[in-house]
This record gives C-alpha cells, sequence and structure tokens, in this order.
C-alpha cells in the first residue's frame, strides 16, 4: 500500500472536492460508500463534500440518503433529486463514481496525487493497466470486458486505456464544459466525456485502480447491455 | 472530422491505390508480378488485424488483474461501517 503521507491534503491550497454519487436502487452500498467516504476524507483531511443524485429510486435510496444527512451534517452531504446536482456542488474539483464502486475509498487519494502532479484537467481510473484490476469477476465478464475495450480502442483512438470504468476527477470548470457538449445518457456519457475531452485538448491522466464493485444487487452485463454498448460505440464512432 | 469520416477517407485512398495496381486501371503496364502480389492484400490485411485482434485480447483477459487483497480488506471494512452506522442511528 502507498505511503499514506504523500497523499495528506494541503489545506493550504483551498481546494474543495465535491463527489457526486448518481444511484439507483443502492440503497444498501450508499450508506457503505458514505461511511468509508467520511473516514477516509477525514484521515487525509481533505475539504469535501457529498451530493446523492438520486431520481427517486423505487427502492427508497433517497431515503436513506437523508437519514446520513442528518448524521453526518448538512455542509457534508446534500441529496437531490435532480439529475444537474453539479449546480450543487461548491468544490473546485469534482470527482463522479458509481455508488456501488464501494472499495474506492482510498483510491480516491490517488487521483488527487496524479491531479496535483500534472495538474490534469481530467483524471481517470483505470482496470486495464499496471496494478489495476477486478475482483470475482468470471472468464466470460472479463472476455466481454476486454473485448468491448479493445473495439472502442480500434474505433475512437481515445488516448485513455478505461471508457467505461466509471471513477474520474475532474477540475470543476472542465466538466462543466464537457457536460455541456456531450449528448449521450448513461454510461456512453461517460465514454463521450472522455473521447471529447481529448478532442479539446484537455489533459487526461490515468491512476490504477481495483474495482471491487456491487457488493450487493446484480451486476448488469446480459444480451442487452452488450447490444446497448454497440449501438452508443457506433454512436460515437460516427458523431465525434 | 468524425472518426467514421476519417476511416472512410483512409479505406478510400488505400482501396484507390490497391485498385489500382491490382487492376491496372492507368494501363502502367506494370510487371505481372505487382498485380498479382497486390490482389490478395486486402485479405491478408483482414486476416492478420484479425489474429492480432484475437492475440491481443486473449493477452489482456490472461493478464487481467484479479484483486483479491483489495477485496477482502474492503469486506472487512464493511462489517465496521454496518457497526458504526447501526450505531448512529441508521436504520437499514
Amino acid at each position: 500500500m502507498a505511503s499514506r503521507k504523500s497523499l495528506q491534503a494541503n489545506r493550504a491550497n483551498g481546494d474543495k472536492y465535491s463527489v457526486l454519487l448518481p444511484t439507483y436502487n443502492e440503497r444498501e452500498n450508499l450508506p457503505l460508500i458514505v461511511w468509508l467516504l467520511v473516514k477516509y476524507f477525514g484521515e487525509s483531511g481533505h475539504d469535501y463534500e457529498i451530493i446523492v443524485i438520486d431520481d427517486g429510486s423505487p427502492d427508497g435510496t433517497l431515503e436513506v440518503a437523508e437519514q446520513l444527512q442528518k448524521i453526518y451534517g448538512d455542509d457534508k452531504m446534500v441529496s437531490t433529486a435532480y439529475i444537474h446536482g453539479m449546480k450543487h456542488a461548491t468544490g473546485n474539483f469534482i470527482i463522479i463514481m458509481d455508488a456501488d464502486l464501494i472499495n474506492s475509498h482510498y483510491y480516491y487519494l490517488f487521483l488527487f496525487r496524479k491531479q496535483k502532479e500534472g495538474d490534469y484537467d481530467l483524471v481517470s481510473g483505470t482496470r486495464y493497466q499496471g496494478s489495476g484490476g477486478v475482483y470475482g469477476w468470471d472468464l466470460r465478464r472479463k472476455l466481454i470486458s476486454r473485448g468491448a475495450n479493445f473495439l472502442a480502442q480500434v474505433l475512437l483512438r481515445p488516448g485513455a486505456s478505461d471508457l467505461t470504468g466509471s471513477f474520474r476527477l475532474y477540475k470543476k470548470k472542465v466538466l462543466e464544459s464537457l457536460v455541456e457538449r456531450c449528448v449521450s445518457k448513461g454510461y456512453v456519457f461517460q465514454m463521450e466525456m472522455i473521447v471529447r475531452a481529448r478532442q479539446l485538448n484537455y489533459t487526461v491522466g490515468e491512476v490504477p485502480i481495483s474495482f471491487v464493485d456491487r457488493v450487493y444487487g446484480e451486476s448488469k452485463l446480459g444480451g442487452n447491455e452488450i447490444v446497448s454498448y454497440a449501438k452508443g460505440l457506433l454512436t460515437l464512432f460516427a458523431t465525434t | 472530422m468524425t472518426k467514421l469520416l476519417q476511416w472512410l477517407l483512409g479505406v478510400s485512398l488505400l482501396g484507390a491505390v490497391w485498385a489500382l495496381v491490382a487492376f491496372d486501371l492507368l494501363e502502367l503496364s506494370l510487371p505481372r508480378t505487382y498485380r498479382e502480389v497486390a490482389w490478395p492484400i486486402p485479405l491478408y490485411l483482414l486476416v492478420s488485424f484479425g489474429c492480432y485482434s484475437l492475440a491481443t485480447v486473449g493477452y489482456r483477459v490472461a493478464t487481467f488483474n484479479d484483486c483479491n487483497e483489495a477485496a477482502s480488506e474492503l469486506h472487512e471494512q464493511i462489517k465496521e461501517a454496518k457497526e458504526d452506522l447501526r450505531k448512529k442511528g441508521l436504520k437499514m
């Protein structure tokens, strides 16, 4: 494990990190990820806030978010039903991550450090390079993941090794400008953001991340997902 | 220019050069060997790309890291988290 000293915050910077958690049916994962974030931000000393974006999940995720807000305080946690939760963000850096990506705990510190190293506009966690990896994936899932990524690399030449992994740090202004330009929905939106970032000559850094996802809930990787991925990829191919 | 257009441009250019040589469209009277070699090149390229793709994806799947340490560490922390949250009054 990397030395924690180099990951401590330099409060004098005045940097504030807003963590955006878009959720859908994450009532069980959400408290865990919030707890981990609060714990590790507490240890590292970075100034942060957590914004949960939930469009009324049927399982009551928003209620759980509100309970957490009472526990941790309004200044540290906000929940909103609006997609553009970014407007609520008061930080100058924004982290967007999936709520089911629970183990991201201290990896965000690596994102921060990488960002400072090169003053990158965007830092992306990658499962495919260096010490990056996954946990509990069977051969089928690994094959589909690598195959899909290979196809995306050939067609889009994005200059980033992991397009669909959703663990990224953006400078706030960069994120705002990308969101304005991107038109896709869902995870294709994530892919589009990196491709457009490159086109706009934003600097993109990468950090190896180990993804331990879906402690609770089903992981979606059926035929439907593959077809919609292919559609999304072809759309990006034709429009970017 | 979109990626699609870049590809179309590239393929058209290479296709034009290939057709020129393989079918002697400009009647340059190139030696027969040129035409014979040029003709199956697109097929060779396709097959090579196919092999390259299989090898690359195969290699990447084989070397896809499994993070078992990260997972067990996480499971410990989840136990801790649940206890702590229960104490703080979260109804799960």
